[in-house]
């Protein structure tokens, strides 16, 4: 017996963990990291809802699938990001970026 | 316990020290391997579900091409000599406080909220894992249609998107 | 009569024309554009001088016409108008400005000769025409007001023409500046005006006069300070000698001709209630004209610049039209009778004679100037052989304005001095004495530039010469216009001819036959020989033995009106040591401790509390992550526990 509990934890724990990467990451390329534990997480609940509360739906199973592309959509963009700032400043530490500010 | 609950202890254990050590591991190469297993767990979760296309889907996009592209980028941009985490002590004691005391919280809601006797449970054998409903031929459907309950619109603007960030990424990274 | 619009439009436009695209446009295309525009307002004027003149008389005067008029502001029951008002002497005013303004146009053609900014002067030439024409004509004090600060402000323009010298500039903010602070004057007296007589036009019989009257007085005096400031008015004249920085042409248009004579006109316009409900006060008008004469005409006898003589011999002979406006007296039941009102019809007539023939002094002076190169009488001197055309004009003028009969200036002045003597012996004889005294200094003048000591030296190593044709052109018109006006006057004078000026413009409008009191005549021609004689004798030879004995012995006197009676040092005085050090001092010192201190401690504030928080725009996304992130959890603690 699976209760819905309980994968609701595991993704909170993710969740967390991705936020916690988020905040003490100093290379940019970690904080992506960080952020796609926190979008995968975000899809366990999407997917265990839609399991668990509304089996004949496919609300949370096709916007599962749809934040998995604009995950790979968003990294995509993110990386040719980065290689542009590693080209720019030779490093991808958040402290460089705070050059962008000016 | 059948196999089903096994299962899933055995993934939970492994998603969740994996994503711990995603985001606690010194090597930035190191970090993006374990977010490669966090990611195939959560395959294996919505395999366990029943929704075998989307954990397909899964595994083929974040982990064979995401992956693979946050590691070839971290590769080119020398990634592997850079020191993660080499933070002042107030900043991680404050991100980790703010974490587990978030976490804390949103465990706390969760209970509260006392599900367990409202709502129905994963793996009960007799129930059908929506093989109707979830097939791939409904999905491609459901997802093409544009009546009342098609999705037909987002899938437009998903395409428009990644269409988009393709122009984008280009140009962005090309050399100047 | 519609066409009179175009007498203020054509000007206007050649300003626009000439101000915006003047650069483009060569100086003989610029020149030609402003002169052929204001040819056709010299011939529209003169038609609408004849048609005026030739209509027939309603009730024994001339008509008072509109030909048009259109409300501008309204507010309340008092109206801002503008429009076109033709009377007697407005249209007189229309002649001599055309007239004097062409001129000027044409002389400018051949003494602007390859200056810099030629196209600017035409425009602005233009633009003070238009602006002293929108004076004359003005419907109404409000409009009168108007263009009596564009013509300011174009005669600021124009003395400052030179901008790069320092003493055009300070020459030109100081008239700005004087004329203003007379002009505030100005302004208060019509806002009482229409404040109190519900009116700012000037038919003078609208219903409101009879209840706001009692305020006229106070109104008329603080108009006629505005007045006295244009028309350089002892204490306010200290303006118009430093005005003579401006190109010469723009001396005899705006400071000797027309501008200057905007006073005069006021008073002439406001006259009707002077005379009926202001009696008393016109003695001001008559004790700051009588003062002020004399003192520019003893101020003159010293100077040595010439076109400084030709502008305190301008104030006196402006003040000698104030006066004549002053020593009209009311008849029976207040009404303006011919008798009492001589000096009316008199400083008009004047106005209109001193116009040509003091445009001609300051034309003739121009070309002396541009024969010599210089200002000063002490580069002049023998200048007979070599400025033929200047020499006759310039003595033709000068006969003029010394009042020998048969010259324009002989009628209008004895006219004056008549009205004086009716007025008071005293005022008579004061003003008979100025005019030999201006006797006396124009003809110093004369004999100084045309005779006396010549400078050999200076003339040898540069030989002056006749001025070219568009110079001495216009100052063969106005000597023709001196001694055709003076002849036929002084012989209609004499046997009491109709049809002479006092035919077009009096006090109430009526015809007005011009005779001369023998005795007055006789007198003040007597005098003027005289004080020609007197000249002659001191200033015409090579060598001037009275002359030097004269400043041996009175060398302080002679310092003093050189010096113009120190009026500027008192005025430095007044205005630094006075106001400045005693008043505006502690202002400045309130203002800028106590208004800027407070600001400054309001900025001071701001900045070091935005320095004290700055830091938490770090630029630094994490840090702005985890604040975030932070108040989730209070807004969730906030939802969950509260």
């Amino acid at each position: 017996m699976i209760h819905i509990e309980y994968i609701l934890i595991i993704s909170a724990v993710m969740m967390f963990a991705g936020i916690y990467g988020f905040l003490t990451r100093r290379s940019t390329l970690a904080i992506l990291l960080s952020i796609e534990l926190m979008l995968n997480s975000a899809d366990i609940n999407f997917a265990v809802f839609n399991r668990m509360l509304f089996p004949e739906g496919h609300e949370g199973y096709l916007f599962s699938l749809f934040t998995i592309a604009i995950a790979a959509a968003e990294s995509a963009v993110a990386i040719a990001i980065m290689i542009n700032l590693y080209r720019m400043f030779t490093s991808i530490g958040v402290e460089k970026l705070k050059n962008m500010k000016w | 316990m059948n196999s089903q609950n096994i299962m899933f202890v055995i993934l939970a254990v492994f998603i969740v020290l994996s994503s711990l050590a995603t985001v606690l591991t010194k090597s930035i190469v190191r970090a993006a391997t374990y977010l490669l297993f966090v990611l195939l767990g959560t395959a294996g979760l919505y395999f366990l579900m029943g929704y075998t296309f989307l954990g397909a889907v899964q595994v083929m996009v974040y982990a064979g091409g995401i992956i693979v592209l946050y590691v070839f980028s971290i590769l080119l941009t020398s990634g592997r000599q850079e020191q993660l985490s080499r933070n002042t002590v107030g900043k991680v004691l404050a991100s980790a406080a703010l974490s587990v005391v978030g976490l804390g919280v949103f465990l706390l809601m969760l209970f509260k909220q006392n599900l367990f006797e409202q709502v129905a449970v994963l793996g009960a054998p007799s129930e059908p894992v929506g093989e109707t409903t979830n097939s791939i031929a409904s999905i491609g459907h459901v997802l093409l249609a544009s009546g009342e309950q098609g999705y037909l619109l987002p899938f437009e603007a998903v395409s428009l998107l990644l269409l988009a960030c393709i122009v984008a990424g280009l140009l962005i990274a090309r050399k100047h | 009569m519609e066409y009179t619009l175009f007498i203020l439009l054509l000007p206007f436009l050649s300003f626009l024309l000439l101000g915006v695209w003047g650069k483009w446009l060569s100086h003989k295309v610029a020149g030609l554009i402003g002169t052929l525009s204001l040819a056709a307002v010299t011939v529209l004027s003169y038609m609408t001088a004849w048609t005026y003149f030739t209509a027939d008389r309603v009730g024994g005067i001339y008509e008072t016409l509109v030909p048009y008029n259109f409300e501008w502001l309204p507010m309340g029951s008092l109206h801002f108008d503008m429009g076109i008002m033709l009377d007697p002497i407005s249209v007189m005013m229309l002649i001599v400005i055309s007239t004097v303004s062409l001129m000027v146009h044409i002389y400018s053609f051949g003494y602007m000769h390859g200056e810099r900014g030629f196209q600017r002067y035409y425009a602005f030439l233009s633009l003070f025409t238009m602006s002293m024409l929108g004076l004359v004509v003005a419907t109404n004090i409000f409009q009168m007001y108007l263009f009596w600060e564009l013509v300011g402000v174009s005669s600021y323009l124009l003395i400052g023409f030179y901008f790069t010298t320092p003493a055009a500039i300070a020459a030109s903010k100081k008239a700005f500046i004087v004329t203003r602070f007379a002009d505030m004057f100005f302004l208060v007296g019509i806002l009482i005006y229409g404040y109190y007589c519900k009116s700012f036009g000037f038919d003078f019989d609208a219903a409101g006069f009879a209840e706001g009257s009692f305020m006229l007085p106070t109104a008329l005096v603080l108009m006629f300070i505005g007045g006295a400031g244009k028309s350089a008015m002892f204490p306010l004249h200290i303006w118009l000698p430093d005005a003579m920085e401006g190109p010469t042409p723009v001396s005899a248009l705006i400071h000797a001709a027309t501008m200057v004579v905007a006073g005069v006109y006021q008073i002439a316009r406001l006259f009707p209630l002077w005379i009926q409900y202001a009696p008393e006060s016109l003695s001001i008008v008559v004790w700051v004209g009588a003062f002020t004469a004399f003192y520019a005409a003893a101020v003159a006898c010293a100077q040595s610049d010439i076109k400084r003589v030709l502008a305190f011999s301008t104030i006196s002979q402006i003040a000698f039209m104030m006066v004549a406006l002053g020593v009209c007296m009311p008849g029976h039941e207040a009404v303006i009778d011919a008798h009492g009102s001589l000096g009316y019809m008199a400083s008009m007539f004047h106005l209109f004679t001193h116009a040509m023939f003091k445009a001609c002094l300051f034309l003739g002076a121009g070309c002396i100037i541009h024969a010599v190169h210089s200002n000063e009488m002490s580069a002049m001197g023998g200048l007979r052989k070599y400025m033929p055309i200047t020499h006759i004009t310039f003595l033709i003028s000068c006969l003029a304005i010394a009042g020998i009969p048969f010259f324009s200036g002989f009628s209008s002045k004895d006219e004056i001095i008549t009205a004086c003597f009716n007025y008071s012996p005293v005022v008579g004889w004061w003003m008979t004495g100025v005019a030999a005294m201006t006797a006396f200094y124009m003809f110093r003048l004369y004999f100084g530039i045309f005779w006396g000591t010549e400078n050999k030296e200076l003339h040898a190593h540069h030989t002056p010469h006749e001025a070219p044709l568009t110079m001495t052109l216009p100052l063969i018109v106005l000597t023709v216009i001196t001694v055709g006006v003076g002849v036929y006057t002084t012989l209609g004078g004499f046997l009491e001819w109709g049809g002479s000026f006092g035919s077009f413009v009096t006090a109430n409008g009526e015809d007005y036959t011009i005779h001369f009191e023998k005795q007055v005549a006789i007198t003040s021609t007597v005098m003027a020989i005289l004080a020609i004689a007197l000249a002659t004798y001191i200033y015409k030879g090579e060598k001037q033995p009275v002359a030097d004995r004269m400043y041996a012995a009175f060398p302080r006197l002679h310092r003093w009106a050189y010096k113009r009676f120190y009026m500027d040092e008192v005025y430095q005085f007044i205005t630094h040591r006075i106001i400045f050090a005693r008043v505006s001092k502690p202002i400045a010192w309130f203002d800028r401790h106590i208004v800027d201190g407070f600001f400054d401690f309001l900025a001071w504030g701001t900045h070091s509390l935005s320095y004290q928080i700055r830091n938490l725009q770090s630029g630094s996304v994490q840090q702005y992550a985890l604040v975030f992130f932070l108040g989730i959890l209070l807004v969730v603690f906030s939802v969950l526990f509260f």
